[in-house]
């Protein structure tokens, strides 16, 4: 004969299992939505893009032949590609630290208690509301080779004209400084929200020491800013790497290729030149790029970061 | 020292926000410019005239453009709102077995790049029919991890409590959601709703890609078609454009800059 623990366990278990179930069931409806899209519309087409990388293709985007990773050896072989990469890295290391160095300089400004300082931070601010294609029109007049006020102010001191967009060793510059314009707002506003965060009382005991703002800066706003500062670093270099908006409307890539950036290059083989097969192998390389910086971020970056 | 500091502070902000500012500034004044005045190389135009602002919309369908663009920036923020919330809901309120799981694969889809998946994306819209149309450039967007990540940040805040009283009172889920949840977490949805509204306006390549004629185009496209349609002397004409273009933005950034600054530093940082 059973105990009445053990019926009353069994039932409790019951009960359990039933909630359980209850539990599953209300979580996937609640999540359907989600999973469904990300399925479709992420999942489903990294893996393509996997499998196209594996193959040639026809037009219409249909794997025709298998080819294995043939289509990663030419790629990396191909003189374009190169320079793509290059451009690239390049872009990286002209756009990042100098728009974080930048953003961070304001958000210092605009976190000073003075009257009126909130108009100088919806001022740094808006360029987030600006659009990548209305940045680039702005500044693609900006550097008009007779008309742009660049070259009027370089003029108007006795100095000869830059060819901004035309000369190769000048267009990444610009579409640097376009980029680095653009992203000012958005790293602003994470920055001035990061220095907000931090306790007023650490600086009373500062300021009763008699430390200078420099040693406030680097002793006690750094340190506790550093987990906004490496989230900051991260999406900028993310950012760096998915750059569209500003080649396709500057410089298309040119000249010589000096700005094909990896994305543009992704479009341009796809959508123009109609080679899924080796645009999706710089797909996956984008991917596996991406990847890397961010993990090597959180491995390397995060022992350096401060946590309140 | 104490009086140094101020002024030196002031005089700071005041020269970078000169230069921060200055493009949208020189694009405004440009705007008002005739090809003449451009040409010789004049900064302030001789009068504030709106001659370009009317070729701009009678060059291009401007306004409609401007009625796509705003039209699907909505439909988008609605739909990301809709569906983060419910599977941020699913994540803090329903103790599901694997929901740890299920919320890592959730944020590890923020490091896909978009542009990775965007060659089978193009096929599997062409092959749905929907080249030129509002679903590709809405519905693929509805799911966000950010914002679910964003939303859940902010209901786990929600105190534990009010979610055994609302049981306890036999309120239904929905109810207890709308009652409860949507008010307590206002600036997260604020947030999250300005962000992608915001966004979605300023979506440049995969409208580029999805649409090749008037009508569904949005305004970011028509603004590359001003450009490279209008020659040297009209480019009063293409600022006149970008003028048109930034201000629904610009408008909604000063509204909300505050919400925003809040929200997004949260969701940084949590």
């Amino acid at each position: 004969m059973k105990s009445t623990a053990e019926i009353q366990e069994k039932s409790i278990n019951k009960i359990d299992l039933k909630w359980r179930f209850i539990h599953w069931r209300s979580a996937i409806l609640y999540l359907l939505p989600s999973i469904i899209l990300f399925s479709v519309f992420l999942f489903y087409p990294l893996g393509k893009t996997l499998y196209l990388s594996f193959f040639l293709t026809d037009q219409q985007g249909n794997a025709n032949v298998f080819v294995g990773l043939e289509n990663f050896q030419y790629i990396l072989q191909a003189e374009s590609f190169h320079k793509s990469i290059k451009a690239t890295i390049l872009f990286v290391l002209y756009t990042v630290p100098t728009g974080v160095i930048i953003s961070l300089f304001l958000a210092l400004l605009a976190n000073e208690k003075i009257r009126g300082v909130g108009i100088f931070r919806t001022i740094y601010s808006s360029t987030m509301g600006i659009s990548v294609a209305a940045s680039a029109v702005v500044w693609l007049f900006i550097f008009h080779p007779s008309m742009g006020i660049l070259n009027q102010l370089i003029t108007s001191i006795g100095g000869t004209s830059i060819d901004w967009l035309l000369h190769p060793d000048w267009a990444l510059v610009s579409v640097s400084i376009t980029t680095i314009w653009m992203n000012i707002g958005f790293s602003f506003l994470i920055l001035l929200g990061g220095l907000q965060n931090i306790d007023d009382h650490l600086y009373e005991s500062a300021k009763i020491s008699g430390a200078s703002y420099f040693y406030q800066l680097r002793r006690i706003t750094i340190p506790m800013l550093s987990p906004t500062l490496f989230f900051v670093i991260t999406v900028s270099l993310i950012n760096a790497f998915q750059t569209f908006g500003q080649v396709d409307i500057l410089t298309q890539g040119g000249p010589s290729e000096s700005t094909n950036l990896i994305v543009y290059s992704i479009y341009r083989e796809a959508f123009v030149n109609y080679q899924f097969g080796t645009a999706s192998a710089q797909s996956i390389f984008l991917f596996i790029c991406i990847l890397i910086v961010t993990i090597l971020q959180f491995k390397f970056g995060e022992r350096k970061v401060h946590y309140q | 020292m104490k009086i140094l500091r101020p002024i030196i502070t002031y005089l700071l902000l005041i020269l970078t926000a000169v230069i921060v500012f200055f493009p949208v500034v020189y694009a405004f004044l440009i705007s008002f410019m005739s090809g003449a005045e451009l040409l010789q190389g004049k900064f302030i135009p001789e009068s504030f005239h709106l001659e370009n602002y009317q070729k701009a919309f009678e060059r291009l369908p401007l306004a409609h453009y401007l009625w796509n663009s705003f039209f699907i920036s909505t439909v988008v923020m609605l739909g990301q709102l809709l569906v983060s919330a419910l599977a941020a809901y699913a994540f803090v309120f329903i103790p599901f077995k694997g929901r740890h799981i299920v919320f890592f694969i959730f944020i590890s889809t923020m490091m896909i790049p978009w542009e990775a998946t965007m060659i089978p994306n193009f096929l599997t819209i062409q092959q749905l029919d929907w080249i030129n149309n509002y679903q590709s450039l809405t519905i693929p967007f509805f799911a966000i991890a950010f914002g679910t990540f964003l939303l859940r940040q902010h209901f786990l805040t929600i105190p534990k409590e009010l979610k055994e009283a609302s049981d306890i009172a036999g309120l239904r889920s929905f109810k207890f959601f709308w009652k409860v949840v949507i008010p307590y977490c206002r600036t997260s949805f604020v947030t999250l709703g300005a962000y992608g509204f915001l966004t979605t306006w300023n979506m440049y390549l995969w409208p580029l890609l999805v649409t090749n004629n008037d009508q569904v185009r949005t305004v970011q496209i028509g603004l590359k078609q001003l450009q490279t349609q209008e020659m040297a002397s009209e480019w009063g004409v293409v600022m006149a454009g970008v003028i048109i273009v930034i201000i629904p933005t610009l408008i909604l950034l000063f509204l909300g800059q505050k919400q925003l600054q809040k929200g997004l530093a949260q969701g940084a940082l949590k």
